[in-house]
């Protein structure tokens, strides 16, 4: 196995963008940070500027607002980066389908800079911490 | 033949390779205490190694607003910098007596290596083109101005103090006065006065500050200015970063215990007894960060200006008091 894929595996480290969700999956995000869930024993670390990070973990309806800024902390983290759509809204709009103020779920958005992006789904509304590891899991292992 | 042995010395044992690794299992112990403090598991051991090479596998960006030579070179240097640190500091530890005086490791040549750092962080920093850098670097500036006059004035305690256990004060020893190996050699531990616990007090709370450690951690408050110094920084660069950050957590208070516990020495014995003073520095340090919020910049600026420097005027004067009347323990 390539040792750059190899090292990834090991410290993923995440930067965390809501671009429009109730903050009821971004709170669902911070609770893998806890002591009960303790997603560091992974080497997943939060960090605060997209530069550093492996993976964008993206929650909520992106709204028309948000899309640039997506798109923007997309373009500025350095690849190999995987897109987690977290959350029922971000895999595909949820409850707020066809919403006024909606322009897509976060597939879309990112699919039309990068057609080639790596983009894993983990739905719920929202999703248990337990569903997100265990998405980042699959993920990791799919590389 | 003498070649190879400088370049072992410089390049694996104790130079950079061993530094380096040194260092990032200083970063797991970090990791480690602050996890266990926190109960939780905590990273396994060769955590720091993994985001090591993973950020040397990854993209390197800079910036379109970018100075690109200064944003390359700052890394670069602040690394060389707190490498040459490192192994002054090993040196003097493993081999101190040097008889024809070749080389002493001056304390001079110490302070100016361990801002270098932090100069570099204030250039790379300002170079990247970023406000959220721009702010972090207005910040790393003002803390630098306020710890560093409190770490000179701790260090002059520890120099009074060396001069009063060995008389080390008529003219012809004046190069000894300022040499590392010199207060190495004898072994004598300043902590154990009062002058000297309290400059030990101050020098701790501005490694803590040079480490960038959390009461001090303002230039790169992640939750308001988002990584502050380093919000531009990826790949290769950024591991540059970390490993400097890494060998610092070695240098800093490694440098703590030459001054101030008496060093670390070779023989087998000293060596499990020095490992263990380090470790304790660095416990001490871990815990520090993390039962203390975060200060605001003008917080911290009053701080070293206002509680630290006083304090280290006066222990200054109780040395001083204690090598005139020839008290050990003032
Ligand atoms: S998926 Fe549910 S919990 Fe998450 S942002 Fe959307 S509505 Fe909120």
């Amino acid at each position: 196995m390539n040792w750059k894929i190899w090292s990834l595996k090991k410290s993923p480290w995440v930067f965390h963008v809501n671009t429009g969700a109730c903050n009821n999956c971004d709170i669902e995000v911070v609770n893998c940070l806890t002591p009960k869930f303790d997603v560091e024993r992974f080497g997943v670390t939060l960090v605060g500027s997209p530069r550093h990070a492996d993976a964008l973990l993206v929650t909520g309806v992106v709204t028309a607002q948000a899309a640039p800024r997506l798109i923007q902390a997309y373009q500025q983290a350095p690849k190999p980066c995987v897109v987690f759509s977290i959350g029922a809204c971000a895999c595909g709009t949820g409850i707020f389908h066809k919403g006024y103020h909606v322009v897509g779920p976060v597939d879309k958005i990112i699919r039309e800079i990068d057609p080639n992006a790596i983009i894993a789904y983990v739905p719920g509304c929202p999703p248990k911490p337990e569903a997100m590891i265990s998405g980042i899991v699959k993920t990791l292992n799919a590389l | 033949m003498e070649v190879i042995r400088h370049l072992f010395w410089l390049l694996v044992f104790p130079g950079f390779l061993f530094t380096v690794i040194l260092g990032l299992y200083a970063c797991w112990i970090v990791r480690k205490v602050t996890a266990l403090i926190h109960h939780r598991i905590g990273p396994p051991v060769l955590q720091p190694l993994y985001d090591v090479l993973k950020l040397l596998g990854k993209e390197t960006l800079i910036p379109e607003a970018a100075n690109k030579t200064v944003f390359i070179s700052a890394p670069v240097v602040g690394f060389a910098s707190v490498l040459l640190l490192s192994i002054l500091l090993w040196a003097v530890d493993f081999s101190p007596a040097n008889e024809n005086g070749m080389f002493l490791g001056d304390v001079i040549v110490a302070i100016y290596l361990m801002v270098i750092p932090s100069l570099a962080l204030i250039l790379g920093s300002s170079a990247s083109g970023s406000p959220h850098a721009a702010i972090g670097t207005a910040r790393e500036i003002k803390l630098v101005t306020s710890y560093e006059l409190v770490l000179v004035m701790a260090f002059i305690v520890v120099l009074i103090k060396a001069m009063t256990f060995h008389g080390i004060s008529d003219a012809q020893n004046d190069i000894q006065l300022l040499s590392l190996s010199a207060i190495t050699q004898y072994q004598h531990t300043p902590i154990m006065s009062i002058s000297g616990f309290l400059a030990f007090l101050a020098a701790l709370l501005c490694v803590q500050a040079k480490l960038g450690f959390t009461p001090f951690d303002i230039p790169e408050a992640e939750t308001e200015i988002a990584g502050g110094v380093l919000i531009e920084y990826s790949g290769a660069l950024l591991a540059l970063w970390k490993m400097m950050q890494a060998i610092m957590l070695v240098a800093l208070p490694l440098f703590l215990v030459v001054l101030f516990m008496g060093g670390i020495g070779t023989s087998f014995g000293s060596i499990a007894l020095g490992t263990g003073k380090y470790v304790l520095v660095l416990v001490l340090l871990i815990l520090i960060k993390n039962t203390n919020p975060r200060m605001r910049i003008d917080q911290a600026v009053k701080f070293f200006w206002f509680y630290c420097g006083p304090v280290m005027a006066i222990a200054i004067v109780l040395a001083m008091l204690g090598k005139f009347y020839g008290k050990w323990w003032l």
